[in-house]
């Protein structure tokens, strides 16, 4: 799916709000007034967001915060959730340690 | 659709968004094409944030040297954001002999050329970062090389030229440029037509195709390249690290975070499904070149990795050039995994073309017309 995006469309001012403190992301300590002043910087889409703010790149990779990003971020474009597609997930599923990930030797096999 | 502009340009990478950058800030109308959903989608977002001048062919040095020399030190302040660009050094590092002799040759051609780069023993590397592991036994060491925060950059070059009037379109697909009257003028996406006195094609791999579009070809490939991050940890080095072998590339990131590039040998034969896709093999394998250097890290544990395409041009250095044959029309393409660090001098270089301003560097050696046949 490419939607056609002019990133110079008007979508108003940045009006502050009295929740633009609470926090959101939770990995990464991230407010909903950040979230909301990213796109009026022009971060239209998750990927941009989350790429400048560091949202869900945090341990929990977004499992926590990725629908109110999301939610934050439609309403803020004026779009429903569908237009604003989904970010990436990545592997692996879970935080893994270097030397676990790294090793690849059969149980009996000298590591 | 039809719309008109002084510069159209063609993605809406690092190098689109700050050629954008050096047009708007001389009030010069443009308007840049992004195919994919997300500004800086490809490599631009998609590599290790080396900002280094040693290990370049020489050819590229000069650029990387005046980004060094000349963007980079200010590129926070002028942009307005933190791009995170950190200068404390590259060790690129050997693990024998052979090492050691790449490493000479790699040293001396940059030597040559007046960059402060050289050769030194495994002591003076550990006093520089004392976490190396006992097998490295030389690297070279080049202080004025440094990393930055590729995503960062690259929104930041996207976010002031947006500010300063540059109209970004992401989703519209070029399909074609059209010449009128002789001259690249046209360009045609799924959507409509684009106008422009000036065209930029700045699309990665995807420039092969549109290139053919009026009849001209650069040699490239593409290959998949993939990298790690790790978790947070207390501030370790801070220089950008690299490998005589290409084991692996990478820094630890002002958030605490290690990033990691590397390889697994299968490069050239991973799986395209239209999308860069992380192969299984391929993160341990990293993971496993990173603790025969740095073992102390075997139990940082990693969160996230990701594959990105690389455009291999066929004697590995870009393409920067206008185009004689295409009047109007302005190549750079073809940064073959090394693009990040020049990214700022390429944009300026590239906007001085389409400015028609004699570029601060003599670009004879990225012409795209140098390819010849063997024989």
């Amino acid at each position: 799916m490419h939607n056609v995006n002019n990133r110079s469309r008007d979508i108003g001012e940045f009006v502050p709000a009295e929740d633009d403190e609470l926090l959101i992301c939770r990995c990464e300590e991230i407010t909903k007034g950040e979230i909301r002043r990213a796109i009026h910087d022009g971060m239209f889409t998750l990927t941009e967001i989350r790429r400048y703010l560091r949202t869900g790149m945090g341990l929990c990779q977004g499992q926590t915060c990725g629908k109110l990003v999301k939610e934050i971020a439609a309403r803020e474009l004026g779009l429903v959730l569908s237009e604003l597609g989904n970010a990436s997930s990545r592997v692996p599923m879970r935080p893994i340690e270097m030397k676990v990930f790294g090793n690849e030797k059969e149980p009996g096999e000298n590591a | 659709m039809h719309k008109c502009t002084e510069v159209i340009i063609i993605g809406g990478g690092i190098i689109g968004a700050a050629t954008a950058y050096y047009l708007a800030l001389q009030g010069i109308k443009v308007v840049v094409l992004e195919k994919s959903d997300n500004i800086g989608d490809g490599g631009s977002s998609r590599n290790g944030g080396g900002v280094r001048q040693s290990g370049r062919d020489p050819r590229e040095l000069p650029l990387a040297m005046y980004g060094v020399q000349n963007i980079w030190p200010t590129l926070s302040d002028e942009l307005g954001m933190d791009v995170e660009y950190v200068k404390e050094g590259n060790l690129r590092l050997g693990k024998t002999e052979q090492h050691l002799n790449i490493l000479r040759n790699l040293t001396k051609r940059c030597v040559d050329l007046g960059l402060d780069v050289r050769m030194i023993e495994a002591q003076e590397a550990r006093e520089i970062c004392p976490y190396l592991s006992d097998e490295v036994i030389g690297a070279s060491w080049c202080p004025t090389d440094g990393h930055a925060n590729p995503l960062l950059a690259t929104l930041a070059f996207y976010r002031k030229a947006r500010a300063l009037g540059t109209e970004f379109i992401t989703g519209e697909n070029v399909l074609e440029i059209k010449k009128i009257k002789g001259r690249a003028r046209q360009v045609i996406t799924a959507n409509g037509i684009y106008e422009g006195e000036t065209i930029i094609l700045a699309a990665g791999y995807d420039s092969r195709k549109i290139l053919g579009t009026v009849g001209l070809d650069v040699p490239m490939t593409k290959i998949s390249l993939e990298v790690l991050v790790t978790e947070a940890q207390p501030k370790m080095f801070g220089q950008m690290l690299g490998t005589a072998m290409a084991d692996f590339y990478g820094h630890q990131s002002k958030h605490g975070s290690f990033v990691f590039g590397g390889s697994s040998g299968f490069e050239d034969t991973n799986k395209n499904n239209g999308t860069p896709i992380t192969a299984s093999i391929t993160a341990p394998c990293i993971c496993r070149g990173i603790m025969k250097y740095f073992p102390l890290l075997k139990d940082v544990k990693i969160v996230r990795t990701w594959a990105g395409w690389a455009d291999i041009s066929a004697d590995k250095i870009p393409v920067i050039s206008p185009v004689e044959e295409v009047p109007g029309l302005i190549v750079a393409c073809g940064f073959t995994g090394h693009g990040f660090g020049i990214a700022p001098t390429v944009g300026l270089l590239v906007a001085q073309l389409a400015s028609g301003v004699k570029p601060v560097l003599d670009l004879a050696e990225f012409r795209y017309d140098r390819f010849k046949a063997k024989i």
